[in-house]
């Protein structure tokens, strides 16, 4: 079976900043990374700032050329894509970002944002899309009371549903997550990763979750990938690289996440990313968020 | 919607001061001018006494803090008074002067939005002889004075090339074509400097959105460029730019002063100039007050504008 995602070989360097402008050295994000994403699957790519995860996150969207090497998505190299095709790739890989207020349109309301996908990519008819739109908030635990709200007056945690219910409304293959949780509360963080976790099982949707804290994948991934200094220091299984790194580096990181002994997939979830004792019933962790925020 | 009509009524009741200093203002600076209505209209030749007996008629003659209350008395009745010099009512001059300056602004005003929110959009997210070609645009529009600009017009227009005429007025309901042919010139003098003011704007309130993040996300999501320019960019450019619209219109009624004067157009500005002149005291007060009255009438619409496009202005939780 093929790979719905194939990186190869990712090369991207940018022009370093100082020195002279004709000997200038260039700094290297990725350095011969390959990486494959399949069906249904979540990899977790895991990294310190600067180790090149997010640049490979841009790439795999194609919103970054990279200097050698390959994207090929579903069979087709995501950077010669063009015109339909493109639109047609763009629609079945969404991003989701880390600042969930950054990313949304502030004159919008969030309903709207959401349905954008559905308007570009032309979706049914208009009631459809409505109904579609109710469905989707539904799907991750919004009131769909809040869709003529601002995402000024959601808060964080809220306004990140709203950013992965706008990922989905394309009905993707691949979703990127960029440091989706990173921005928010450790206790809304618990919150938005089983509803990662939900997500995955209930749509099969394949997920690249880039982070830096290894806290963070342990409980969404099938695999883990590590980087550092843009090269791809071990990947592999997500049990097998919690209980048994080969890498330095990433016995480091390991050993930086707080924790009670090690949880592994298969074991029930906890309920927060640093497995903080602090216990909700399931219902709690996935009732719709109908609270009122406070405004800030 | 109650807090939006909170807002409207406030906004309205803040108008009575305004103009209320503004009629005091404008009624002691026109009686500080050198001058003496009663001489001017009189002539030289005037006995003493019949300049007394005319000064009592205007009642000029009583202290000036009573002259103000007649004034406001009046204004409060609805009665603007009478031009002490065609002894006409200034109620039916402005009725007859203020649509010429209305269509002067108003004309100005539509052709400068239509110009300069497509050109800065265009300036804001074009290529580079775009951009290069639109800045020359507003620096020249900025800076050329309009007085100087109309001249230059009428002598390309008028005397060269004699498609326009170089001055004069024909009402609208009279001769529509030849009413726009004399509003031409005028109109086109207006708009060139606010069309550059408004393309500044809209430039630079497109290109600071364009640079936010989730202008990033919605390309990422695969949203048209086109959709992310006038769905997103402008609509969130939309309140500056609405808000430089109606600032600018005060100076369009401003600069109409001037070209109503330069173009011979029975505007409420040329009226305004020639009462200067005259030293027609009622005239100036009522003319200068009407002006004042019809821009922060502007100034209120446009903050009512901003707030339905802004909604955190007018629920008083900026952020």
């Amino acid at each position: 079976m093929t790979a719905l995602l194939q990186v190869e070989n990712l090369v991207k360097t940018y022009p370093a900043s100082g020195g002279l402008p004709f000997r200038r050295k260039r700094f290297t994000a990725l350095d011969h990374v390959s990486i494959s994403v399949d069906r249904g699957r979540t990899l977790g790519l895991v990294g310190e700032s600067g180790s090149g995860k997010s640049t490979l996150g841009r790439c795999v969207l194609g919103l970054t050329a990279p200097d050698s090497g390959s994207v090929i998505f579903d069979g087709a190299d995501v950077t010669k894509l063009r015109g339909a095709k493109l639109s047609e790739f763009r629609r079945r890989v969404q991003p989701v970002f880390q600042d969930p207020y950054g990313s949304l349109d502030p004159r919008w309301s969030v309903g709207r944002s959401v349905r954008e996908s559905l308007d570009v990519f032309r979706v049914g008819t208009t009631a459809d899309r409505e109904q579609r739109v109710r469905d989707l908030f539904d799907r991750v635990g919004l009131n769909p009371a809040l869709t003529d709200r601002l995402p000024s007056s959601l808060s964080g945690g809220q306004r990140q549903r709203v950013g992965i219910a706008a990922a989905l409304a394309s009905d993707p293959e691949l979703i990127v997550a960029d440091e989706p949780v990173s921005a928010l509360d450790v206790s809304v963080q618990a919150q938005i990763l089983n509803l990662f976790q939900d997500l995955q099982n209930d749509l099969g949707v394949a997920t690249i979750f880039v982070t830096h804290d290894l806290g963070v994948v342990e409980h969404v991934s099938d695999d883990i990938a590590v980087l550092f200094h843009g090269e791809l220091v071990e990947i592999g299984p997500a049990d097998r690289i919690l209980h048994d790194p080969q890498h330095d580096y990433t016995k480091r990181l390991l050993s930086a996440v707080p924790r009670p002994p090690l949880i592994g997939a298969g074991t029930p979830r906890p309920t927060t990313p640093l497995a903080h004792p602090t216990i909700l019933p399931t219902s709690a962790r996935t009732a719709p968020a109908t609270d009122i925020p406070t405004t800030d | 919607m109650t807090s939006r009509l909170r807002f409207v009524i406030r906004r309205l009741l803040l108008t009575i001061p305004v103009l209320l200093v503004m009629s005091i203002i404008v009624f002691l600076i026109i009686r500080l001018v050198p001058g003496d209505p009663v001489r001017t209209m009189l002539g030289f030749r005037a006995t003493a006494e019949n300049v007394e007996q005319v000064r009592h008629e205007l009642g000029l003659d009583r202290p000036i803090v009573t002259q103000y209350f007649d004034f406001l008395g009046g204004l409060l009745r609805g009665d603007l008074g009478t031009d002490i010099v065609s002894h006409a009512s200034l109620a039916d001059l402005l009725a007859q002067r203020l649509p010429v300056t209305f269509e002067l602004t108003g004309l100005a005003m539509l052709i400068a939005v239509l110009v300069g929110v497509p050109l800065g959009v265009r300036a804001a997210t074009g290529g580079r002889w775009i951009k290069r070609a639109t800045e020359g645009f507003v620096v020249l529009g900025v800076s050329i004075p309009d007085f100087w600009l109309g001249i230059m017009l009428v002598l390309v227009f008028a005397s060269t090339l004699v498609l326009l005429p170089p001055s004069g007025y024909v009402p609208f309901e009279v001769a529509p074509l030849d009413n726009l042919r004399y509003m031409a010139l005028p109109v086109l003098t207006l708009a060139v400097g606010e069309a550059a003011y408004i393309l500044r704007t809209t430039r630079s309130a497109v290109e600071s959105v364009m640079t936010r993040p989730f202008v990033g996300f919605l390309r990422a999501k695969g949203v048209s460029e086109s959709r992310i320019v006038f769905g997103h960019a402008l609509r969130n450019a939309a309140p500056s730019i609405v808000t430089v619209i109606g600032i600018q219109v005060g100076v369009l009624l401003g600069g109409a002063i001037i070209i109503e004067t330069l173009f011979a157009l029975p505007g409420v500005g040329r009226l305004v100039v020639t009462a200067i002149n005259q030293r027609n005291y009622p005239t100036v007060q009522v003319g200068v007050l009407a002006i004042a009255a019809i821009f922060i009438l502007v100034s209120l619409v446009t903050d009512l504008v901003v707030g339905w496009l802004d909604p955190r202005v007018s629920d008083g939780a900026a952020t």
